[in-house]
C-alpha cells in the first residue's frame, strides 16, 4: 500500500514541507565499500557518443522550418526605452516575427542591467535576425548606474530584506575571547560559462508545446513554462538527452524560452532562442560578488568563543543572495554567532546559483579567516579546526546524519606533513607554502523522484526516469546501481532519460542532488523488478523464493542452482517485467550534509607577484561512492574552476556605465590545461547509515568549496601575506605582500 | 557552387559568402559534431583539421577552405583517442570533447609519444569548463595503450 507521510526536502539549504508517497518496504542499505559494480570504477555509458560527435545536444537539433531569434539587448546598466520602433525591422528580408515588451513580460522599457532583453526577431537564418534588430529604431534614455553594493545597501536598495542570525551571546563571546581577529574579504564576480550556451528549441504542435532546452531541471523547465503560460503541465514536454554545461546557470526556462514558445507559436514554427557567448556572459547569470566583514574570538587553547559576519552580496537587478554565511553558521562548534546578509539591487546582471552557491564566497572567507586566527594563537590551523570540530548543526541543533570529517583530517595529515619539504623548496623571490581549508555543503538530495526499471525477455534491463545528465555522469551512476541490483554487468543496463514526457518525475540536477535522489529510487525500482524476476523463478523452478537470488547474470538458488536470467526472463516472450521506484525520505530529525578538507602547496614571486599552484590534496566525505572514476573527475573539475575562481577569472565592469568589459572568452581567463596543478583526491566511502537505501551524497559541488581559502592560507605559510580579495591577481598578491612588509616593520600599511 | 572535401567524401556547396566553414558543416553538411561555444575563436571547441592543421573552423570562411581536405570529428570515430578519452573519463558534459580530440589527434599524428609538456602546449588553445584536463592528459599519453 502506498503509505502518505509529510518529510522535509532541502535543496542547496533551502529547506521545504512535503508530502511523499514513499514504498511500504523499504530495501536496506548495501553493505559498505566497494560491490561487484557499485563501488567499481566505470566508463561513461555515454562517454562514446559524446566523444564520437553522436550525441545531439540542444545546440545540434535542426527542426524542419526552424526559425532564428535575435535580442535587442540593452547596451545600458540602466535605462528607459523612450521610442521603440521595429517597422523596418519587420520588413527586413526573412523576418517571421518581432516581440516587444507589449508582447512578453520577459522583454522590458526598462533594462537594470546591460544585456537585458528589449525585443526580439524571428528569421530564416540568425544572421537575418541579427541583421533584422540592426533597423530597430530605440531611443534610450540612459539613467544613472546604481553599481556599488556598499552604496546600494545605504540606499535601501535589497532584493529581499536583510536577513539576521543569532546564537547565543556573540558580543559576550568576544569579551570572553582571549584573542579577536577581523578582517574585510571580498569575493568577485564569476561567470558560468558552460561551452553550450543557455538555449532551447520550441515547437507547438495543436495545444503542446515541446521544449528541447539545455537544462539542469526538465521538470522545473515544465513546471515554470505551464504556471507562466497557464497551460496544464502535461501539455508542456520538456526534452534535454545532452547538455554541455550548467554549473547551477540552466535551473530555469529563462528569458529566451518564453521569447521563443511566443514566437513559435505566431509563426507556427520551431524557434532557436540561443544566446551567443557575449549574451551569456552578460545576461545568463553569475557568481555575485561579496564583501564579508568578519570577526573571530577565540580562548588560547583554541576554542571558538565567538563568529560573527556582516555579508553583503551584489546580487545585481534580480536573483537571490546566496546563503554566504552559511559555514560561518554551520562549520564549527560556536555557541555565540553572529551574521546578517544583505543582498544589493544593482545595475548588473542577475546572479543565478553557481556551484555551491555562496558556500564557496563563505568559505573563502571564514577559512582565511581561522587561518589568521591561527597565526594569532600560534596554534596550527589543523589542530585548531579539528578542536572546534561539531557532530551536530547548531543552527537548529540536529545531528548530522553522518560526518567523518575528522577521518578527512586524519587522512588529510600526510598531505598537511608536507609542509617543512615543500617550504624548503622556497628559493631566491619564489617562496613555498601549504594551506588547507574545510569544507562544508549540502548534498544529501531529497524525494520526489522516481524511476522504472524495465527488464526484457533477453535478460537485459533499462532505467527509464525523466532526469537529466548534465555532463556529472549520473546516467552511468544510475546503470551501476540498477546493474548491482539485479546482477547484472553494466553494459546490459540501458538508461533512458532526458524527456518528461517519457519517464517519471526526476530531481533537479543542482545541489549535489542527483545520484542521493535518483539513486536510491532507481535501486527502489531494480529491487522491484528483481524481486517479481525471483517470484517468477521460484515457481518456475518450485523453489522458495528466499533461497533465490540474483548474481552474475543469474538466478542463483543458495542449494547451488542457477539458471541465466535470459531463462527465466525468456518464458515471457514479449511480456516484460516493469518495476518501479520512489525516493525516500531524508532521515527525520537530521541534517544530510557533505563535508571535507583540502590541503594545497603554491610558490609565489615574491617580487613579481606571481602565484603557483603545484598540488591540491582533497579528502571530502559524501558518504558511498557509485562510481570513483567518474567521482575523481567531478573533484578534479570542481578545483580546476575553483583554481580560475581563485586567480584568474573575474567579470569587470565599467565602473561609471556599468558596461561589462569581458565578455569573450580570451578576455574573461578561465583555466586552461596549462594551469591545472597535480590532485590528488581521496574519498571516504562511507555510506550515511541514516541516508535512504544507498548512503550516498551528491559531489559535484563540495570540491570547489574550499579551494580558494586553501589556496590563500597556503600563501600566508608562503610568504606572511594575507590575500583577503578574489581573485588573487598580481596586484591583490602584491598589495598584501606590501601591508605585510609594513606590519612587520610596525607601521600601518599603505592604502 | 563549389567543391569541399570533407572526411575523404567530396560535397557540392552552393552557400552565400559569409559562411564560416563551422555553419557549412553543421547546418549544410547535417556533420553537428563539430561545436560551437563562442564563435569567435577563443575556445577551440569547433576545432576541424584542414589538411592535418587544427584550425578553428568558426572563424575560417568555407570559401577559403578551397581544396584543402577538411576531417572533422566524425572522421575520426575510429581513432585510438576516442576510446582513451572514454576510457580515462577525460570527458564531461562532452561539448568540447570533439575539439579536444581533433587537436590531440594532430599533435600524436605529429608526435606520437608526447611528454606532458608538449601535451599542456598542444592543447591549451581547446577550453573545458568542466575541467577535465587531467584525464585528457592522461587520455593523450596512454592513447596507444
Amino acid at each position: 500500500m502506498a503509505r502518505l507521510i509529510r518529510t522535509e526536502k532541502e535543496v542547496e539549504g533551502n529547506y521545504t514541507e512535503q508530502w511523499i508517497v514513499v514504498d511500504e518496504d523499504p530495501v536496506e542499505q548495501w553493505p559498505a565499500g566497494p560491490l561487484e559494480v557499485v563501488g567499481q570504477p566505470a566508463v561513461r555509458v555515454d562517454g562514446a557518443a559524446r566523444a564520437r560527435g553522436e550525441a545531439i545536444y540542444t545546440a545540434d537539433l535542426q527542426l524542419p522550418g526552424m526559425l532564428h531569434v535575435a535580442v535587442l539587448r540593452s547596451p545600458h546598466a540602466h535605462a528607459r526605452v523612450k521610442k521603440l520602433d521595429l517597422s523596418k525591422t519587420e520588413e527586413a528580408p526573412g523576418v517571421r516575427g518581432v516581440l516587444t515588451p507589449d508582447d512578453v513580460d520577459v522583454l522590458t522599457r526598462e533594462p537594470g542591467y546591460p544585456g537585458d532583453p528589449v525585443a526580439a526577431v524571428a528569421a530564416d537564418s540568425f544572421g537575418q535576425a541579427r541583421a533584422a534588430l540592426e533597423l530597430a529604431e530605440v531611443d534610450w534614455e540612459v539613467l544613472e548606474p546604481l553599481l556599488d553594493p556598499d552604496e546600494a545597501v545605504r540606499r535601501g536598495s535589497l532584493i529581499d530584506e536583510a536577513e539576521r542570525y543569532e546564537r547565543g551571546d556573540a558580543e559576550r563571546g568576544f569579551a570572553e575571547a582571549d584573542v579577536v581577529v577581523e578582517a574585510e574579504y571580498r569575493t568577485q564576480t564569476v561567470l558560468h560559462n558552460p561551452l553550450e550556451t543557455h538555449q532551447s528549441v520550441c515547437r507547438w504542435e495543436g495545444d503542446v508545446l515541446t521544449v528541447y532546452i539545455s537544462t539542469q531541471y526538465i521538470w522545473g523547465v515544465r513546471s515554470e513554462i505551464a504556471e507562466k503560460l497557464e497551460m496544464p503541465e502535461d501539455k508542456v514536454r520538456v526534452v534535454c538527452h545532452y547538455m554541455g554545461g550548467g554549473f547551477g546557470a540552466k535551473n530555469h526556462p529563462g528569458a529566451y524560452t518564453f521569447i521563443g514558445a511566443e514566437l513559435a507559436k505566431r509563426t507556427g514554427r520551431p524557434v532557436r532562442c540561443a544566446l551567443t557567448r557575449r549574451e551569456e556572459n552578460l545576461a545568463s547569470g553569475n557568481r555575485h560578488a561579496t564583501i564579508q566583514r568578519l570577526r573571530a574570538g577565540a580562548k588560547a587553547d583554541g576554542t571558538l568563543t565567538a563568529l560573527a559576519g556582516e555579508f553583503v552580496m551584489a546580487v545585481g537587478w534580480t536573483g537571490f543572495k546566496s546563503w554566504t554565511a552559511g559555514p560561518m553558521k554551520m562549520l564549527y562548534a560556536c555557541p555565540n554567532v553572529s551574521t546578517v546578509e544583505h543582498g544589493a539591487k544593482i545595475n548588473t546582471g542577475p546572479n543565478a546559483a553557481f556551484r555551491a552557491p555562496g558556500f564557496v564566497e563563505g568559505t573563502f572567507g571564514l577559512e582565511c579567516l581561522l587561518d589568521e586566527l591561527a597565526a594569532k594563537l600560534e596554534l596550527d590551523p589543523l589542530e585548531l579546526r579539528r578542536r572546534n570540530h561539531t557532530d551536530t548543526d547548531l543552527v537548529d541543533d540536529r545531528p548530522f546524519s553522518s560526518k567523518n570529517l575528522l577521518e578527512c583530517y586524519r587522512r588529510a595529515d600526510r598531505h598537511w606533513g608536507r609542509r617543512d619539504e615543500v617550504r624548503a623548496r622556497s628559493k631566491g623571490p619564489w617562496k613555498h607554502g601549504v594551506g588547507l581549508a574545510s569544507q562544508i555543503w549540502f548534498g544529501g538530495g531529497g524525494p520526489p523522484s522516481y524511476a522504472w526499471v524495465r527488464v526484457g525477455s533477453h535478460g537485459r534491463a533499462t532505467v527509464i526516469t525523466a532526469m537529466q545528465d548534465i555532463g556529472t555522469g549520473t546516467k552511468t551512476a544510475m546503470a551501476q546501481i540498477a546493474a548491482e541490483e539485479l546482477g547484472l554487468p553494466v553494459e546490459h543496463v540501458e538508461v533512458v532519460i532526458g524527456d518528461s514526457a517519457r519517464g517519471p518525475y526526476a530531481s533537479i540536477s543542482a545541489g549535489s542532488s542527483t545520484v542521493p535522489s535518483m539513486g536510491p529510487a532507481v535501486r527502489a525500482a531494480a529491487h522491484d523488478a528483481a524481486r517479481q524476476i525471483l517470484e517468477i523463478a521460484a515457481q518456475r523452478y518450485h523453489l522458495e523464493e528466499r533461497v533465490l537470488s540474483l548474481r552474475g547474470g543469474k538466478v542463483v538458488s543458495a542449494d547451488g542452482g542457477s539458471w541465466p536470467l535470459e531463462e527465466v526472463t525468456g518464458l515471457l516472450e514479449d511480456a516484460q517485467i516493469l518495476g518501479k521506484g520512489a525516493r525516500g525520505p531524508n532521515p527525520a530529525g537530521m541534517r544530510v550534509l557533505t563535508f571535507g578538507v583540502q590541503v594545497a602547496e603554491v610558490a609565489v614571486d615574491v617580487e613579481t607577484g606571481e602565484v603557483r599552484v603545484d598540488r591540491i590534496a582533497a579528502i571530502h566525505d559524501v558518504g558511498r561512492v557509485i562510481n570513483p572514476l567518474g567521482a575523481s573527475s567531478q573533484v578534479e573539475g570542481g578545483i580546476i574552476q575553483g583554481l580560475g575562481h581563485t586567480l584568474s577569472e573575474e567579470r569587470l565592469i565599467d565602473p561609471e556605465s556599468g558596461a561589462v568589459l569581458n565578455q569573450t572568452l580570451d578576455a574573461y581567463k578561465m583555466p586552461t590545461i596549462a594551469d591545472v596543478p597535480e590532485i590528488v583526491t581521496e574519498l571516504i566511502d562511507v555510506p550515511d547509515e541514516h541516508l535512504t537505501n544507498l548512503g550516498s551524497k551528491g559531489l559535484g559541488e563540495p570540491p570547489i568549496v574550499p579551494t580558494a581559502a586553501a589556496i590563500a592560507n597556503a600563501i600566508r605559510d608562503a610568504t606572511g601575506a594575507d590575500v583577503r580579495s578574489l581573485p588573487i591577481s598580481r596586484e591583490e598578491m602584491l598589495r598584501a605582500l606590501r601591508e605585510a612588509k609594513e606590519r612587520a616593520r610596525g607601521t600601518p600599511a599603505a592604502v | 557552387m563549389f567543391e569541399l572535401t570533407v572526411n575523404g567524401q567530396s560535397y557540392a556547396l552552393d552557400v552565400p559568402v559569409g559562411r564560416s566553414l563551422a555553419a557549412a558543416l553543421r547546418q549544410d553538411l547535417g556533420l553537428t559534431g563539430t561545436k560551437v561555444a563562442c564563435g569567435e575563436g577563443h575556445c577551440g571547441a569547433c576545432t576541424v583539421l584542414l589538411d592535418g592543421v587544427p584550425t578553428l573552423s568558426c572563424i575560417t570562411l568555407v570559401h577559403t577552405v578551397g581544396d584543402r581536405e577538411v576531417t572533422t570529428i566524425e572522421g575520426l570515430r575510429d581513432h585510438a583517442l576516442v576510446e582513451a578519452f572514454v576510457r580515462t573519463d577525460a570527458l564531461q558534459c562532452g561539448f568540447c570533447t570533439p575539439g579536444q580530440i581533433v587537436s590531440a589527434s594532430a599533435l600524436v599524428e605529429a608526435n606520437p609519444s608526447p611528454s606532458r609538456e608538449e601535451i599542456r602546449h598542444a592543447m591549451s588553445g581547446n577550453i573545458c569548463r568542466c575541467g577535465a584536463y587531467p584525464k585528457i592528459e592522461e587520455a593523450i599519453l596512454t592513447w596507444r595503450d
